[in-house]
């Protein structure tokens, strides 16, 4: 198994700050819109975009691609800044985001923007669309892997878990599913509005391979979603913990910012931190 | 006035139909319809596949589970899954035909068929089985007369309700070869198999079967049977003669058709296994209050559910028999001739 080398983790690590900051220039500018997840998720996206699957940002609708669905599709501004940090469109369409006649439409829609994968936003739903692609796959004797994203909040949905079984008894080793592990959703923590936990212990019992890493470090992320592609027979999950907000330190941790976007001087504030930390990232060796 | 003596003049001749006069006619269920084009659309394209949710005899997978096993995926009791999953396999060049109750299927999962079939446009087929009160002793539970309604509104969807096993069977030939998200309804029981191998069928063009000026009577599913007994006795009762349409495919529907059914007859009856709110019926009154407004009959269940009891009896409980129809056939004719005066 590859390592990340520190150059790599670098490099990583500043695509995630530059997704970072086009989520917060992209929220502004649409006025609504979520703020905790997209941020949280910013460092899976990069290792996904910049390390992990074979795409092409030149040939979109290549067939062997990797599948990545955002099961989760209100947290669309970090795949959306991925994206756009990775080639697939100018970083300056991000400022249409939720706008009359964008191809970024608040919660993903394929037809409009078919490199999105699946349309999105009713919760629950992207695993089973994941099981589709990875048993076609297999049908077909073709090896692209399926990852599936999915938020913490969506696995209180029936059909989620009818996925799940689905996965393991087709033996879905080319499915990869990571959950943005942050405890928050709309109302409140996902603990006190219906618990989820011991969630690993769940998909174990299901037949599932089970990951945990931190969510927020790009390396113990790769890692996981490496020894993850080894596994083979089984479906796996990786629990990314991740702390809602990541990197906007006012937002961290605070449930109340799982829907809304920052107003223009809190954007700002966000912006000076998250160049801040750039430029950290830049003098660490 | 033509009597209506021999069926197989005219329009029926056109179309090739089987004697529906007959006693005898042959029964068979319109799912054995699904069952028999199924295997033929998966040998035509391997790219065909079934996806099953535990129903394999009653929705007739059994035979394409023989013939084509490679192509054939079996998920248990999971309709909301059913449609997600086929999304995913239509989006990587699959065709999957999703088979369950149409009470479940697309009753329990209207929302991944709105958002994963229709808006992100996938080209998974629903085969709605066991529709309609002619589901018999099962009862209300699983008795969809509602499905026309939550499918005729998404945008995108193709629905079509053949009329016998013989169209049902055509019908899923030609929706395998059609691109676009799909709904295909059909029933358990035996029903009048009047159309023959020569009977064409195209979606989205109505039929013609039946000649007439007086009255249209514009009916789908198996109940056109019904409409055709109705439209010869009417005849022969009261000298009213009835143009009768077999108004398979309510979206995109024949609009010329039912235009030019209104210009000809002047009032039209729609006949239809479903609740009159919102069904094929409906989706004719909102074409022609636009086009050629004529007094429409309305036959179907009046906003109730249905209960267990025989199949023939319940279609005559709630108002779908020959008798029903004729009556209909009867006051939209007086009320054209009314507003004439």
């Amino acid at each position: 198994m590859q390592t990340l080398t520190p150059a790599r983790r670098k490099e990583l690590e500043l695509k995630a700050n530059d997704v970072r900051q086009g989520i917060i220039r992209s929220l502004v500018a649409a006025g609504s819109g979520h703020s905790a997840g997209p941020l949280d998720m910013s460092d899976v996206f990069a290792a996904l975009y910049g390390y992990l699957m074979r795409h092409d940002p030149e040939r979109p609708e290549w067939p062997d691609r990797d599948r990545l669905l955002l099961s989760c599709g209100h947290i669309a501004p970090v795949r959306y800044s991925a994206m756009a940090n990775f080639g697939y469109f100018p970083v300056e369409e991000l400022l249409t985001l939720r706008k009359f006649g964008s191809r970024l439409q608040g919660h993903p829609e394929r037809v409009s923007l078919p490199s999105v994968e699946t349309t999105s936003g009713p919760l629950g739903e992207g695993l089973a669309q994941g099981v589709g692609m990875a048993l076609g796959a297999k049908m077909d004797d073709k090896d692209f892997r399926v990852w599936v994203v999915t938020s913490d909040a969506e696995h209180q949905c029936g059909l989620h878990w009818e996925a799940v079984m689905t996965a393991a008894k087709f033996k879905l080793d080319n499915l990869t599913c990571i959950i943005d592990r942050n405890f928050i959703q709309i109302d409140g923590s996902t603990e006190d509005i219906m618990p989820l936990e011991p969630l690993g212990e769940k998909y174990r019992a299901f037949n599932w391979e089970v990951f945990e890493c931190d969510g927020n470090d790009v390396a113990d992320f790769v890692a996981a979603a490496q020894r993850a592609q080894e596994v083979t027979g089984k479906p796996q999950v990786i629990v990314a913990n991740t702390v809602p907000g990541k990197g906007v330190s006012y937002m961290e941790g605070d449930y109340t910012w799982h829907g809304k976007p920052p107003n223009a001087q809190q954007a700002e504030e966000a912006l000076r931190e998250l160049s801040a930390q750039r430029e950290r990232i830049l003098a660490d060796a | 006035m033509h009597s209506g003596t021999n069926v197989l003049d005219g329009a029926a001749a056109a179309m090739h139909l089987a004697d529906y006069r007959a006693a005898d006619i042959k029964q068979v269920p319109t799912r054995n319809g699904f069952g028999e084009g199924l295997i033929e659309a998966g040998n035509r394209n391997r790219d065909v596949i079934g996806i099953c949710a535990d129903l394999s005899e009653s929705t007739r997978f059994e035979g394409f589970k023989k013939a084509h096993p490679s192509q054939y995926v079996e998920i248990g009791v999971a309709e909301q899954l059913l449609v997600a999953m086929a999304g995913g396999l239509a989006s990587v060049g699959k065709i999957p035909w999703i088979a369950s109750y149409a009470m479940f299927n697309p009753g329990r999962s209207w929302e991944q068929v709105r958002t994963i079939m229709a808006l992100n446009e996938t080209n998974v087929k629903i085969a709605g089985a066991h529709a309609g009160v002619s589901v018999g002793p099962d009862g209300a539970t699983h008795q969809a007369i509602e499905d026309i309604a939550i499918m005729r509104v998404i945008p995108h969807m193709t629905v079509v309700v053949p009329c016998d096993s013989e169209q049902t069977k055509k019908a899923t030939i030609a929706l395998s070869e059609r691109w676009g998200p799909t709904y295909l309804r059909f029933g358990r029981e035996k029903s009048a198999v009047f159309t023959t191998g020569k009977t064409p069928f195209e979606v989205g063009v109505a039929q013609t079967l039946r000649k007439g000026g007086d009255v249209a009577i514009v009916a789908c599913g198996i109940l056109v049977y019904n409409a055709l007994i109705a439209a010869d006795q009417l005849a022969r009762e009261d000298g009213i003669e009835c143009r009768v349409v077999n108004n398979h495919t309510i979206k995109p529907m024949d609009q010329p058709a039912i235009v030019d059914a209104a210009r000809a007859c002047g009032a039209v009856v729609t006949v239809e296994e479903h609740q009159k709110h919102a069904g094929m019926g409906s989706r004719v009154a909102e074409i022609l209050a636009q086009t050629f407004p004529v007094p429409i009959e309305f036959i179907g269940v009046e906003d109730r559910f249905g209960q267990s009891g025989d199949p023939v009896e319940l279609i005559e409980y709630y108002g779908m028999g020959v008798g029903a129809i004729k009556d209909a056939a009867r006051r939209a004719h007086k009320r054209k001739n009314a507003s004439k005066d």
